[in-house]
């Protein structure tokens, strides 16, 4: 027999997949932060007077901070002056304006991920919004969304063409002085998405951004604001997936979205940073700052997360829940394998009358690695009727990894009602062969075990994007046992 | 029929380092039905799981042929879908994973090995009903995770229920009674006796007497120290009845 009981400890040796490195010039700029840098960034993308000012009081402000310490996490200290804060193909001057026009080899970059971006946005009717490194290079269905209303654009974009929603919008979510990541990208963010649904319009398509590092020692910073008016609707989708490295890459992004009185925003994430090689080396520090803000009434703002990348993954998808009858949802797979650690969770802060939120998190390990859940449910004096339901699981394969659940609540509302579950298991080799005695092949044992552990979460994702974070949660164990 | 199914040739094998199976044989024929019986710790469980390739289980010698393919050259799944079935005695849990999941990609892998098509979705419920009713399991069963809060006779009934859907070759039945009332055994020996026919076999590992009450084996073999030392036919097991095992092992020292 090839197999001894081992089995599940050997889990562990899938290769990167998507490990390699576009051949494309580009034009960074030398390692180091201070004011001239965001300046040149400014000017680059030709932002108005305002977006500066909000920039350097942004870095000022972190200038004053100190970054957290308290995640279950541990790393090497990141040097801020060793990354290079803007990076852009160096065609931006005449950047294309059709799918024809852009780079063959960014398109062939994207074949090999399993992205043919003009089949993909056509069949399945997506708009698709690609960030490659810092600039969007091609926008599609454009028109068809510009007939609704509906504006999705490059973030530089939105800060030339409507100032005045940016200006609006910008920082009120997650204010510049959040957190020290937080900060740091409110004075550099390099680009990103914006989306505005107007009052009363369903969005016609899934809106989706992929997004990808490509370039050595470059900070991502990217930034992504979507505003859903009174009764609109948006579904939203995040993917991204980076070629191999050696050096660490920091993510520094922020995601804020507003709902408004009866408006509904689904924002669906499927993330695979490189998370370095068998030791960890060289993966993406992955430090997300994501919150919606159910700012009216019966609005409702779900996040769906599938987590398979990084080295580090630290990030806490969060709802506000300011409306009356609003419900903030939080859906999310966390797969960490080999030396990856990942702190991840939710928050949940219930203001609103009758506000409801459900959280239901899945934790993956296997390898060396630690999968943290950190969530935090708060029930504000004012929240009369106020409703949660947290659900936490964990599954551990072999018996080298960890898993670790910290749950917080805050009940200031004596009406609440706020329920917690949690277990964890682990893929035991009598499941394994349990499977494989029915004729199932050890990899597809796996992925049935683990598939069927996440399924909670799986339905909730939108169709073509759960049958990709299937194929991805596969890829990622794949190897693993056996 | 004449030709052997399966052929087990001096087997050895080690647990832990612990040498269980101490030169075993036996052959079994198309349609025969085999009892293996013996104290506790004479290998019956060992010989149950070898044939299936657990993965702890470490051959050590001898040979297994099984309709003239080398057994042991084979992964677990590969056994499977030549048509070795384990029910097992203690049927693992797989929480979250649906009943009729496992069940639909079990029988999809063994016919995508016998070179059959994969059954739809349609027939393979209709498939499933009609076993769970010769089970007498209900309809909720399908829609549990596999094995999850079952009770001991609901997991032993759910294997006999596996087996009847993927009709493998070869059965090996681990203790399948130990746990059962007597309704539940009246129920699977049931399960196992509409399985019968002149081209499948089985091996039924077993403590008691009382299951070969309902499924009548043509050999009954007794296991001691690793070693048949005794085959017979049903009488054998009476006889182990009513003397249990002390004469024979004295014999088999002498």
């Amino acid at each position: 027999m090839s197999t001894n009981s081992n089995d599940v400890n050997d889990f562990v040796d899938q290769k990167y997949k998507h490990g390699f490195v576009t051949d494309i010039e580009s034009e960074t700029f030398p390692p180091g932060l201070d004011e001239s840098v965001i300046r040149a960034i400014s000017a680059r993308k030709q932002e108005p007077e305002f977006m500066l000012e909000w920039r350097l009081k942004a870095y000022r402000t972190w200038l004053d901070m100190k970054p957290p310490s308290w995640a279950h996490v541990s790393h090497p200290p990141i040097d801020y002056e060793a990354i290079s804060y803007f990076s852009a193909p160096k065609k931006d001057a005449d950047k294309p304006q059709s799918l024809d026009e852009v780079d063959p080899k960014l398109l062939e970059t994207y074949d090999k991920l399993g992205i043919p971006l003009h089949e993909r946005a056509r069949l399945a009717g997506v708009a698709v919004d690609a960030v490659f490194d810092s600039v969007s290079v091609t926008t599609t269905f454009r028109d068809k969304l510009a007939e609704s209303g509906v504006i999705f654009c490059s973030f530089s974009e939105a800060a030339r063409e409507h100032p005045e929603l940016v200006k609006k919008y910008l920082g009120t979510v997650v204010p510049q002085r959040d957190n020290y990541f937080a900060a740091l990208n409110s004075a550099v963010f390099s680009d990103g998405s914006f989306v505005f649904i107007p009052k009363g319009v369903r969005c016609p398509m899934e809106l989706s951004t992929y997004f990808r590092i490509n370039e050595m020692n470059t900070g991502q910073f990217e930034r992504t604001l979507i505003i859903a008016e009174e009764g609109s609707h948006v579904s939203y989708l995040e993917g991204c997936t980076a070629p191999m490295r050696d050096e660490n890459q920091l993510h520094a992004a922020v995601v804020e979205l507003v709902a408004l009185d009866d408006a509904e925003i689904k924002y669906s994430t499927v993330q695979n940073w490189y998370p370095g090689d068998e030791e960890g080396r060289g993966g993406i520090y992955n430090f997300v700052t994501k919150r919606g803000d159910c700012r009216g009434d019966n609005s409702k703002i779900s996040w769906t997360q599938v987590e398979t990348g990084s080295a580090i993954t630290w990030k806490y998808p969060s709802c506000i829940l300011r409306g009356d009858n609003s419900v903030g949802e939080f859906y999310s797979v966390a797969v960490t394998n080999n030396r990856q650690q990942a702190d991840t969770g939710t928050k949940m802060i219930h203001i609103g009358e009758n506000t409801r939120s459900t959280i239901v998190s899945k934790g993956i390990s296997a390898g060396r690695a630690q999968n943290a859940y950190r969530g935090l449910v708060k029930i504000m004096p004012q929240a009369k009727g106020a409703r949660n339901y947290t659900q936490c699981d964990s599954l551990l394969i072999g018996s080298d990894c960890g898993a670790h659940t910290f749950p917080y609540m805050e009940v200031k509302n004596a009406s609440a009602k706020v329920e917690h579950e949690a277990t964890t298991s682990r893929i035991a080799d009598d499941q394994l062969f349990y499977c494989r005695q029915r004729g199932i092949g050890e990899e597809d044992a796996v992925n049935l075990i683990v598939n069927g552990f996440c399924k909670d979460v799986f339905r909730e994702l939108p169709m073509e994007f759960a049958v990709e974070a299937q194929a991805l949660l596969n890829v990622s164990l794949e190897g693993a046992v056996g | 029929m004449t030709n052997t199914m399966i052929e087990i040739k001096d087997l050895t094998a080690a647990v832990d380092g612990t040498d269980i199976l101490k030169g075993l044989s036996l052959s079994i024929k198309p349609g025969e039905v085999h009892a293996i019986m013996g104290p506790n710790g004479s290998g019956k469980s060992t010989l149950a799981n070898v044939l299936a390739g657990r993965p702890d289980y470490i051959v050590t010698g001898g040979s297994v042929t099984f309709n003239g393919v080398d057994l042991l050259g084979l992964e677990p799944e590969e056994r499977a879908r030549a048509g070795v079935f384990l029910a097992f005695q203690y049927p693992a849990e797989i929480p979250g994973v649906n009943n009729t999941y496992l069940l639909r990609a079990a029988l999809n892998a063994v016919r995508t090995a016998r070179g059959e098509a994969e059954i739809s979705a349609v027939d393979f419920m209709k498939l499933a009903r009609e076993k769970m009713k010769l089970m007498q399991m209900d309809a909720s069963f399908l829609n549990r995770g596999v094995n999850e809060g079952f009770s001991g006779g609901e997991k032993k009934r759910n294997e006999v229920f596996q087996m009847a859907v993927l009709e493998p070759t070869l059965c090996v039945l681990d203790e399948t009674d130990s746990g059962l009332d007597i309704d539940a055994l009246k129920i699977v020996a049931n399960g196992v006796n509409a399985l019968r026919d002149e081209a499948r076999s089985f091996l039924m590992v077993t403590h008691y007497q009382r299951l070969l009450d309902y499924i009548v084996p043509d050999y009954v073999h007794v296991l001691a120290g690793g070693r048949i030392i005794r085959s017979g036919d049903k009488s054998l097991a009476l006889e182990l009845e009513a003397r249990g095992y002390d004469w024979l092992l004295e014999e088999a020292a002498a």
